[in-house]
């Protein structure tokens, strides 16, 4: 594999048909493949996740990540669109799943892209991957360290609900992939996730990884812990390589 | 985490941008990820002007030993003023 790829911006339909910006990185050394929708932190649709986006491209994946700021700050720098996103509460649930279903939807019109979709989120965009997976036809799913799933956080806004109830309804295998030292989640939170969907025969394979905590994959942030992030990728290739190859 | 905390409150006075000087009629602040700062969580907080735009804002993210510093600091400030101006 050369690892070529291309990358632009471009602007796909999301919740209610709201035409909003999304980054797409394409794959160069093949011209049959998954499509990975990739949901950017709550610190928005920064550099360090159009990395990431380049990244799926790199390993074969057409991989696209939808704006979800778009609406409150068309134009604005990633961190200021950010800041506008928060002070009016965040992201709702309902167009998070919205966003989500348009940017598969953009993946699945490409040509080349086999029709097999996955998604995949960090932080608050691993609760919104499960979230997905759970309200979407997708073919597979990655979680990493997404918070408020099983239990919401006193002083979260009310509008944010629990989303553990809605396990019965996950359509595709997920991949779970958490930090011993995480507080949000914590292992005995993803261990009552993970009971929970063996409750209704979802598949599923969650990981812990000793001396990590939240977001360890973020190699621009203190809390990088290179062993994890390594031994993570690693699992994300080979899960994905077993859902969305052609 | 994520924590998804903000406190909002109004605001009068002005602040220096990117493009300049503007008036303020919000202040949020927040602990959460920054953006810039080489700490896991920070105290976050933006002025912002709602009016003229995201972009409209000063944005600073500080330690919690600095935030805690700084409320002491406006306090005292304030404490210390002549009689009769604040």
């Amino acid at each position: 594999m050369k690892e070529s790829l291309s990358a632009e911006t471009v602007m796909i339909a999301g919740h209610d048909g709201d035409q909003i910006e999304a980054y797409v990185a394409r794959p160069g050394d093949t011209d049959s493949f998954g499509g990975v929708v990739v949901i950017h932190h709550m610190p928005g649709y920064d550099t360090s996740t159009k990395e990431i986006a380049r990244k799926f491209a790199a390993h074969g994946y057409l991989a696209v990540m939808p704006n979800l700021y778009y609406r409150e700050a068309p134009g604005a720098s990633p961190d200021d669109a950010a800041a506008a996103a928060r002070a009016k509460g965040g992201v709702a649930d309902e167009q998070l799943v919205g966003d989500v279903a348009g940017a598969a939807e953009y993946l699945r019109a490409q040509p080349g892209c086999n029709g097999k979709i996955g998604v995949i989120g960090y932080c608050s965009g691993g609760r919104q991957s499960f979230l997905s997976a759970c309200s979407l036809p997708l073919q597979a799913a990655v979680d990493c360290y997404g918070g408020a799933v099983v239990h919401v956080p006193e002083q979260a806004p009310a509008s944010m609900k629990p989303l553990v109830g809605l396990s019965k309804d996950l359509s595709c295998p997920l991949l779970g992939l958490f930090g011993a030292d995480d507080q949000f989640p914590t292992p005995a939170e993803t261990a009552e996730l993970s009971a929970v969907l063996d409750s209704f025969g979802k598949s599923h394979e969650f990981h812990t990884f000793s001396g990590a905590g939240h977001a360890f994959f973020s190699v621009d942030r203190p809390a990088y812990r290179v062993d994890a992030a390594n031994e993570g990728w690693a699992m994300i290739w080979e899960f994905f390589g077993k859902h969305l190859a052609s | 985490m994520c924590t998804y905390l903000t406190e909002s409150i109004k605001a009068t006075g002005s602040g220096k941008g990117a493009s300049g000087w503007f008036g303020l009629d919000e202040v949020n602040v927040y602990f959460d990820h920054p953006v810039h700062a080489p700490a896991d969580h920070t105290v976050n907080i933006d002025f912002r002007n709602v009016g003229k735009g995201p972009s409209a804002r000063v944005a600073v993210e500080l330690t919690v030993e600095t935030a805690r510093a700084l409320a002491k600091a406006i306090e005292t400030t304030l404490a210390a003023a002549p009689p009769g101006l604040v």
